[in-house]
């Protein structure tokens, strides 16, 4: 846990050095899906990356089951479920999925989390309107550096 | 492990014992809809020829708890049923510069049993198809000399629910060939584009994914037979428009407007999905 806060509070600190270093979402380079390079240079917090499969733009149980998370209510069942999946996919594998999962698995349902455009009719978040100006990932880098740093922890063993 | 599945030469087991208590939801049920132990209700029927993504098409009320199933079997229980009789005293009254009520040209709301059934429909005369909606208006300003209605506000969807209620039992039937059938084709590619930042299409839940369930909805197959629908969730009527409206929002998407044209094909599409089920408005869901 003090590791842990400690982690944290350095990605703060370094936060500028970091947004100077973030691969941005049209440089990505994918290969078979998979991508090698940290989209940051910083390691993921699995915790905050576990917030993530639950709230916010994240929302993984919409679609996943995660035994790990069975405390939050109401998995969903248009994925497969997500245990024991650092068991079958790299941690690049897990980067690109998570990034857009269009390049691992074609014409998938899975949105690409860190793509920001190509998109049919993009609106403002949720309001319905259509979108002005620049388009944010639903994720941002240092997020999908989270949730695939979350993702490495589910093991079988 | 139950399922193995060999994926670009790997190896995926997924475990179903971990998606905890959901399967109790899976799948529509086999309940048999009857309101007011009269009116029989087709619920489950072959998909018509013209569909080739579903083999059997079910009503959303199927996919419902046994709870929210109950409230649509008797009318003194479903709430939509006061705004029903409230459009039925509108049907009534006069309204307009030329003095003129629904039932001036129509008599009883009784004649129009079967109406609700075959909208959308070609108007020859308009050269378009048109909404029971865009019908009501067209009455209201050209024969009533009355304001038009918004179109999906509560005056519009009272008066579409009443029309609903009058063919219940009936049989959904949308014709999509002849004039109807360049707006049946737009409406049907609306239906399979996959829109906004999470880019789905309504084919993806409704078509690919019925029955499951995404995060905490049960998945139905996005049925139009039931419209007017009273939702639970907001205690009000909701238009059919209002519907497709809050799904394409959902993919943070741009939406069209209840009433745009495009809305107008897309609404003659997903009812010739549902041809062959019973029309239901009002029904209840959750
Ligand atoms: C709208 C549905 C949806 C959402 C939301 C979603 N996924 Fe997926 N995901 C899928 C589907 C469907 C697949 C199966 C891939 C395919 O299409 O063949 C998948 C596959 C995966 C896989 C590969 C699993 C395996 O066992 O091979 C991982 C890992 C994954 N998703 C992680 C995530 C994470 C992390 C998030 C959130 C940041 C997320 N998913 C959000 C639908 C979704
Ligand atoms: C991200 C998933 C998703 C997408 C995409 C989606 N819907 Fe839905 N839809 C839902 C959910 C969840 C519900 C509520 C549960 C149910 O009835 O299926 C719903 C309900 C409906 C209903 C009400 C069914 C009833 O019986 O009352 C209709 C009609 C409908 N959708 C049509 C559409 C159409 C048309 C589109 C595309 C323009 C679409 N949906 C896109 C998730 C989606």
């Amino acid at each position: 846990m003090t590791r842990l806060t400690a982690l944290v509070s350095a990605t703060a600190l370094f936060a500028t050095v970091a947004a100077a270093e973030t691969i941005a979402p049209q440089d990505v380079n994918y290969a078979d899906g998979a991508v090698e390079t940290s989209l940051t240079g910083q390691p993921g917090d699995p915790q905050a990356g576990a917030e993530l499969m639950n709230k916010g733009a994240g929302n993984c149980i919409a679609c996943h089951a995660v035994s790990d998370l069975s405390h939050l209510q109401f998995h969903g069942e248009i994925g497969p479920p997500l245990d024991g999946v650092a068991d079958r996919w790299s941690e690049a594998e897990l980067r690109g999925i998570v990034a857009n999962a269009k390049q691992m698995f074609e014409g998938t349902m899975m949105p690409a989390f860190y793509k920001v455009d190509g998109f049919t009719r993009l609106g403002d978040a949720y309001t319905g309107e259509a979108h002005e100006g620049d388009v944010e990932p639903l994720l941002t880098g240092q997020q999908i550096e989270d949730v695939v740093a979350y993702l490495m922890t589910l093991k079988y063993e | 492990m139950t399922r193995t599945t060999v994926t670009g030469g790997r190896l995926i087991m997924a475990a179903a014992a971990s998606v905890f208590a959901l399967a109790a939801y899976a799948g529509p049920d086999e309940d048999e809809l009857v309101v007011n132990d009269e009116i029989e209700m087709v619920t489950k029927t072959d998909a018509p020829a013209h569909l080739d993504g579903l083999d059997t098409i079910y009503s959303g009320w199927r996919f419902r708890s046994d709870e929210t199933q109950a409230v649509q079997t008797d009318d003194f229980d479903n709430p939509a049923m006061l705004w029903v009789e409230q459009a039925g005293e509108v049907w009534k009254t006069a309204e307009g510069s030329e003095g003129k009520s629904c039932a001036s040209c129509h008599n009883d709301v009784d004649s129009m049993a079967g109406v609700r059934a075959v909208y959308p429909k070609w108007n020859e005369a308009a050269g378009e198809v048109r909404t029971i909606e865009m019908q009501i208006n067209d009455c209201r300003e050209n024969r009533m000399g009355a304001e038009p209605w918004k179109y999906a506000g509560g005056d519009m969807t009272n008066m579409s629910a009443l029309l609903a209620s009058v063919s219940r039992g009936m049989p959904v039937n949308v014709a999509i060939d002849g004039p109807a059938q360049s707006t049946w084709e737009k409406g049907k590619e609306i239906y399979y584009t996959r829109y906004g930042q999470l880019e789905l299409s309504c084919a993806n839940c409704h078509e690919d994914n019925w029955g499951n369930m995404i995060r905490a909805d049960h998945l139905s197959q996005g049925q139009i037979n039931g419209f007017p629908t009273y939702r639970l969730k907001n205690t009000k009527l909701n238009a059919v428009h209002s519907r497709f409206k809050g799904c394409i929002r959902d993919t943070r998407a741009h939406t069209f407007s209840p009433g745009s044209p495009e809305f107008v094909a897309l609404e003659l599409y997903v009812a010739s999905r549902g041809n062959g089920l019973s029309v239901e408005g009002p029904s209840v869901r959750n």
